[in-house]
C-alpha cells in the first residue's frame, strides 16, 4: 500500500496494478481473465496508481476493486455509476472505471445506467454479462435467454431478456463495445479504446461463470467456433466473417443479412467483398449499429469490437466549462457579500 | 388586536398596536406571495420584528376561484421580539370568496376582513361552494370589521390609459390591496416603490409603471374615502443594532451550507432530486455557479445520495437534500456511509407524511427514521434546525461535525422552517463558526481506518494522492487495514467502534440553552422547528406566575452532555411535537424522566396559545 514506485510510460508490468488481497473468485471464473486484461492494459497505458478509481456495485464482478493496486470503493447494489459520478463531477482529472454485472447494471441499477449514458459522464463502465446471478448462487438475470432454467425458474425462465448493447444504443451511449473474457488481446484494444474515448465508454464482456453458467458462451466463443459465429467490427472496413474470411453482411430489406462470398445465392448473384456493408463506428446515426446489436445469436454472427464511438463533450467538461464561464463573467464572491447581499437594512 | 394608549397621537386617528397579524389571500394567480413579502419587507425596513409563513396550495395550477386554488400568505408584524408568525388574523385580505372561505375561520372577531368586491359575483361564490353572496349574509360577516372595495373596477379605471391589455391590467389588482395595507398601518410606499421597480423594471418597465400607479391608486381610495375611520400604527421593535435581512429556512440552509465551503475552502458538490418543499434549496445552490458550487440534479432519490457519497469520497464537501420520502429511498446509502465512514450532509425538509402524505404542509414525524431508520448498527448525529436564520448556523455545525467525526450526518428541518421567514442580524464573517478540514497525506503507516485516538474518526484522504491508493465499501472491515473481515470479534468491535465515535460527540456540541430558571415544575422540551411557538408560550406563562421553562434541542442524536441535569431540575416534562411523540419516545431511551407527550399532526405549526393552554392546563 505504501509503494510508490515511479510509473514510466511502457515499463510497466501488469503486477504494478496488483493489490495484497487474495483473488476470491471460483477457479475458472472468466473475471480473471478480465482483470488480467485491466491490469495489462492500464501497464501498457503507463497510468498512475494514485489517479484511478475503481468503483463497483455488488454482485461478484464486484469484487473487482479489492484486486486493483488503485483507489477503489466498492459500492451497494445497482448504484456504482451514481458513486462515480460524484467522483467524476468532483474530480474530472481522475480516471474512474466502474465494474459492474448484468444484474447489477441492467436489473437493480438500470435507472443509473441509463442516465449516466445519456449524461455522457466520463466513466469507464465494463459489464461483466454472465447471465446469471452468481453471487446469490444462480437465479436468472436479465440477459438469461428465456427459459433458462435456474434455481428461481425451475420451469424454466419466462422473462424476456434484453440486449445491453441495444439498451446502451437506445440510450444515445457515445462508446459501446462488446468483448470476450477469454480474448485477452481483443479485451486490452477494446480497454485501450474506451480509455481514449471522452464521455462514458460502455463495454460488454461474455464472461463465463463457469459454477452456475458454465458454457452459457461456448456456442459462439469456442475457438472452434468463434471465427464463423463472431463478427470482429473493424473501423470502415466492410463486415467480414469467417475461418476463411468468406462470409459477411449486406443490407438489404431494412436488415443485416448474412451472404457468403464469391459464391451465387438462389438469385444467381455472386457476392463480392464490395457489396458489403462498411462500419464506421464514429457514424452519428445509430441505425446501423443498432442493427448490429439485433443480430440473432442462433444463426448469425455476434458482433464484437467497437460498434460505436462518436465525439460528444462529456457531461463534467460541460458542467465545468458553464462554471468556469460563469466565474470568469462574475468572478467569486466572497462569503460576506454572499451574506450581506438581498435588502438589508440597519437597525441602530 | 391588542391596544396600547394612543399616546396623544397628533390627529387622535392612529391606534398604536404591539402587533398585527394580516393574512393576504387570493387564488393563486393573484400574486398574493409577492404582495405579502412586499408588506413584510416594507415592514421590516420600518423597524419592526417580524415573522412570515406562506401556505400554497397543493394543486400547481388549480381551476381559478376555487378553494383549492387558494394561496396565502401571513406575516405578524410586533414592536416586541417576536418568533412565529401568530395565529389568528387581526386582518384578512380575502381577493376572492374562496379565500374568504377558506380564511375566515382564523380572523379574530372585530378583525378587519377587506374584500375585492370585484370577484363576489355568482358564479364566484358559487365555485368557493356558497350559496348565497357571503358578503350578504350577516351570520358569516357580522362578527367581523368588513370594508368591500372592487380592486377590479379600481385598477381598471388606472390603467384605462395604459396600452396594457385586459389580462396584464387585472394582474396588477393586488398592488391596490397593497396599496390599501400600507395605507391601513401608515407606511410609506417609497420602499415598495423601489422594490417594483427593481423587480420588474428592467425587463418590463410598463409593467412596473402600472404595478405603482395601481399602488398608489390604491393608498390614495383609501386615504380619501376613508376606508377606515382610523389606521394603526406598530412601532419600531428594540431589535440589537446590526444590519439585517429578511430570509426564509431554505435559504438559510443554503447559504449555511455554502458559508461551510467558504469557512474551509472546500468545494461544495451537492446531488439532489427535485421534491417538496426541499427544492429551493436545489435552485438555490445551482444558482451559486459563479461560488464554484457543483450541482447535480440526479436520477432519481439513490442517484442524488450515491453521487454524494462519491463526492465525499473524492474530498468534497457533500450535501444531498431532500423530504422524508427521499430520506427513505436514500437509507441503503446512508447506510454505506456509515460502514465507510465518509463525511457528507443529508438534509431532511420534513413534510406531512407518510408516503406522499401532504407535500406542502409541515411536520416533524421522521424524527423516527432519521435515527433508527437503518438495517444494522447504524448511528449517525442527527441535528435539528430551530427557526429559519438557525438552518444557517445547522448547516455550518453538520459538515462540522461531519468531517471531524467522517460520518454521514442528518440535519432536520421541516415545511415550516423552510418556507418561513424572519429577520436576521447578519453575523460578522470573523464571528462565524471555525472549523479546518484535514486531508491526509502522509503514507507513513498510513491505513484507512486508522483512527484518531480522540474523534476515532478514520483519516480522509483525496484520491489522487500518491501512495495511497486504498479500496473501501459496505462490506464489514477489519480496524485499522480497512480490509474486507467476516471475524465475528472484529464485527462486535466495529459495531462498538463506530457507535462510541457518533457517541462522542456529545462532548463537541453546546448544552441547549435553557429560558428561564433551572428549576421549576414544568420544563416545555422541544426540538425543530417548534422552538418559536413553545419560546412565546412559556414567555407569557412566566408572567401568569407558572415555574415553566423552555429547553430546545438542535442536537438530538447524540444528545449533549448534560441534559439529564437540566431535566432533573423539573418535576415534569412536557414535549409539545408534531408527531405522535417521537422525541418523547427516544428520551425514554435516553434519560428517564416524567415526560407529558403533546401531540399534533395537523401539517399545521403549533401556535403560542395552544402551547400555553397545555401548559395552564397541565399545572392547574
Ligand atoms: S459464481 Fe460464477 S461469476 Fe461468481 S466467482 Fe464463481 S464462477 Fe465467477
Amino acid at each position: 500500500m505504501t509503494a510508490t514506485q515511479d510509473s514510466p510510460k511502457g515499463k510497466l508490468k501488469k503486477t504494478f496494478f496488483k493489490s495484497d488481497q487474495e483473488v476470491r473468485w471460483c477457479p475458472g471464473c472468466g473475471d480473471y481473465g478480465i482483470l488480467n486484461a485491466v491490469q495489462s492494459t492500464f501497464a501498457e497505458l503507463g497510468l498512475e496508481r494514485e489517479n484511478i478509481v475503481i468503483v463497483s456495485g455488488i454482485g461478484c464482478s464486484s469484487r473487482f476493486p479489492y484486486y486493483m493496486e488503485t483507489y477503489g470503493f466498492h459500492s451497494i447494489h445497482g448504484r456504482a455509476p451514481a458513486v462515480a459520478t460524484g467522483v467524476k463531477l468532483s474530480r474530472p482529472e481522475l480516471e474512474v472505471w466502474v465494474i459492474t454485472g448484468d444484474g447489477d447494471a441492467l436489473s437493480i441499477g438500470g435507472n443509473h445506467l441509463i442516465h449516466t449514458l445519456r449524461r455522457n459522464v466520463g466513466l469507464k463502465i465494463i459489464l461483466f454479462n454472465n447471465r446469471i446471478y452468481g453471487l446469490t448462487k444462480g437465479q436468472f438475470s436479465p440477459t438469461s435467454e428465456i427459459g433458462k432454467v435456474t434455481k428461481s425458474s425451475p420451469y424454466g425462465s419466462v422473462d424476456m431478456p434484453f440486449n445491453p448493447l441495444s439498451l446502451a444504443l437506445g440510450v444515445g451511449a457515445t462508446f459501446v463495445a462488446r468483448t470476450i473474457d477469454v480474448m485477452g488481446k481483443h479485451m486490452r484494444e477494446v480497454l485501450k479504446a474506451a480509455h481514449e474515448h471522452e464521455g462514458t465508454a460502455f463495454i460488454e464482456v461474455f464472461q463465463d461463470c463457469n459454477i452456475f453458467n458454465h458454457g452459457a458462451f461456448d456456442p459462439i466463443v469456442k475457438k472452434e467456433v468463434r471465427d464463423d459465429r463472431l463478427v470482429d467490427l473493424r473501423p470502415n472496413q466492410p463486415l467480414v466473417f469467417g475461418q476463411d474470411h468468406d462470409k459477411g453482411l449486406i443490407w438489404d430489406c431494412n436488415q443485416l443479412r448474412v451472404v457468403k462470398l464469391g459464391e451465387a445465392d438462389e438469385t444467381g448473384k455472386v457476392w463480392k467483398e464490395e457489396d458489403l456493408v462498411v462500419f464506421d463506428p464514429s457514424n452519428p446515426n445509430p441505425s446501423l449499429a443498432f442493427a448490429l446489436s439485433h443480430l440473432r445469436e442462433v444463426d448469425e454472427p455476434t458482433p464484437i469490437g467497437v460498434l460505436r464511438s462518436i465525439k460528444q463533450a462529456s457531461y463534467e467538461k460541460m458542467v465545468h466549462g458553464q462554471i468556469q464561464g460563469i466565474q470568469d463573467k462574475k468572478g467569486e464572491r466572497s462569503l460576506e457579500d454572499l451574506i450581506y447581499a438581498g435588502k438589508t437594512w440597519e437597525v441602530k | 388586536m391588542t391596544t396600547v394608549t394612543p399616546d396623544g397621537s397628533p390627529t387622535g386617528k392612529v391606534e398604536i398596536l404591539e402587533e398585527a397579524v394580516i393574512r393576504f389571500a387570493g387564488d393563486s394567480g393573484d400574486g398574493m406571495q409577492l404582495t405579502g413579502n412586499q408588506f413584510s419587507d416594507s415592514a421590516a425596513l420600518f423597524g419592526n420584528d417580524l415573522a412570515t409563513f406562506p401556505d400554497f396550495p397543493a394543486e400547481i395550477r388549480a381551476p381559478i376561484g376555487t378553494l383549492a386554488g387558494v394561496s396565502a400568505f401571513q406575516v405578524r408584524i410586533s414592536s416586541n421580539d417576536i418568533h412565529t408568525p401568530g395565529h389568528l388574523l387581526d386582518v384578512l385580505v380575502a381577493m376572492n370568496p374562496a379565500a374568504l372561505k377558506v380564511h375566515l375561520p382564523d380572523l379574530k372577531h372585530g378583525g378587519i376582513l377587506l374584500v375585492n368586491t370585484g370577484n363576489f359575483g355568482k358564479r364566484d361564490w358559487e365555485k368557493a361552494g356558497y350559496t348565497s353572496n357571503p358578503l350578504e349574509d350577516e351570520t358569516i360577516v357580522e362578527p367581523y370589521h368588513l370594508v368591500q372595495v372592487d380592486l377590479n373596477h379600481l385598477t381598471k379605471e388606472t390603467l384605462k390609459d395604459t396600452n396594457l391589455d385586459n389580462k396584464a391590467i387585472m394582474r396588477c389588482k393586488n398592488f391596490a390591496a397593497l396599496g390599501i395595507l400600507l395605507w391601513m398601518f401608515n407606511r410609506d410606499l417609497e420602499p415598495t416603490i423601489r422594490a417594483i421597480k427593481e423587480r420588474f423594471g428592467k425587463k418590463a418597465p410598463e409593467i412596473a409603471d402600472a404595478n405603482v400607479a395601481v399602488l398608489v391608486a390604491g393608498r390614495n381610495y383609501a386615504e380619501t374615502v376613508e376606508l377606515l375611520d382610523h389606521t394603526f400604527q406598530v412601532d419600531q421593535a428594540e431589535l440589537e443594532p446590526g444590519i439585517y435581512r429578511n430570509i426564509m429556512g431554505n435559504q438559510a440552509t443554503g447559504l449555511g451550507l455554502l458559508a461551510a465551503s467558504k469557512l474551509t475552502g472546500v468545494q461544495l458538490f451537492l446531488g439532489s432530486y427535485p421534491i417538496t418543499p426541499a427544492s429551493d434549496i436545489l435552485h438555490q445552490l445551482s444558482s451559486y455557479k459563479q461560488d464554484g458550487v457543483i450541482t447535480f440534479q440526479a436520477e432519481d432519490e439513490i442517484a442524488a445520495i450515491c453521487s454524494t457519497v462519491g463526492a465525499a469520497y473524492a474530498g468534497m464537501l457533500a450535501v444531498t437534500t431532500t423530504s422524508g420520502p427521499g430520506v427513505a429511498l436514500k437509507t441503503e446509502a446512508l447506510g454505506l456511509g456509515v460502514m465507510a465512514e465518509l463525511p457528507f450532509v443529508v438534509v431532511n425538509v420534513q413534510r406531512g407524511g407518510p408516503s406522499t402524505g401532504l407535500p406542502t404542509k409541515t411536520e416533524q414525524a421522521d424524527l423516527y427514521q432519521a435515527i433508527w431508520g437503518r438495517n444494522g448498527e447504524c448511528p449517525l448525529p442527527v441535528l435539528a434546525a430551530a427557526s429559519p436564520v438557525d438552518c444557517f448556523y445547522m448547516a455550518i455545525e453538520a459538515f462540522r461535525i461531519a468531517t471531524k467525526y467522517m460520518t454521514p450526518v442528518l440535519l432536520l428541518t421541516d415545511g415550516y422552517l423552510a418556507n418561513g421567514s424572519e429577520p436576521w442580524k447578519l453575523p460578522k464573517i470573523e464571528d462565524l463558526p471555525k472549523f479546518e478540514v484535514h486531508f491526509e497525506t502522509n503514507p507513513e503507516g498510513f491505513q484507512p481506518y486508522k483512527r484518531d485516538p480522540e474523534t476515532l474518526a478514520r483519516p480522509w484522504v483525496r484520491p489522487g494522492t500518491k501512495g495511497m491508493q486504498h479500496r473501501i465499501g459496505g462490506l464489514e472491515k477489519e480496524d485499522g487495514s480497512g480490509n474486507v473481515s467476516y471475524d465475528s470479534e472484529n464485527h462486535f468491535h466495529m459495531v462498538k467502534t463506530r457507535q462510541a465515535k457518533v457517541m462522542g460527540i456529545a462532548k463537541d456540541i453546546p448544552a441547549p440553552e435553557l429560558h428561564g430558571d433551572s428549576e421549576g415544575d414544568l420544563l416545555v422540551l422541544g426540538w425543530g422547528s417548534t422552538y418559536g411557538s413553545i419560546y412565546g408560550a412559556v414567555d407569557k406563562a412566566r408572567k401568569e406566575g407558572f415555574k415553566v421553562s423552555q429547553l430546545h434541542l438542535r442536537h438530538v442524536f447524540p444528545l449533549p452532555e448534560g441534559v439529564d441535569k437540566i431535566l432533573a431540575g423539573f418535576k415534569r416534562i412536557l414535549v409539545p411535537e408534531m408527531n405522535m411523540g417521537q422525541l418523547t419516545n427516544y428520551m425514554k431511551t435516553q434519560i428517564s424522566a416524567d415526560y407529558i407527550s403533546y401531540p399534533k399532526v395537523t401539517g399545521k405549526p403549533f401556535y403560542n396559545d395552544e402551547v400555553l393552554r397545555k401548559i395552564r392546563e397541565v399545572l392547574a
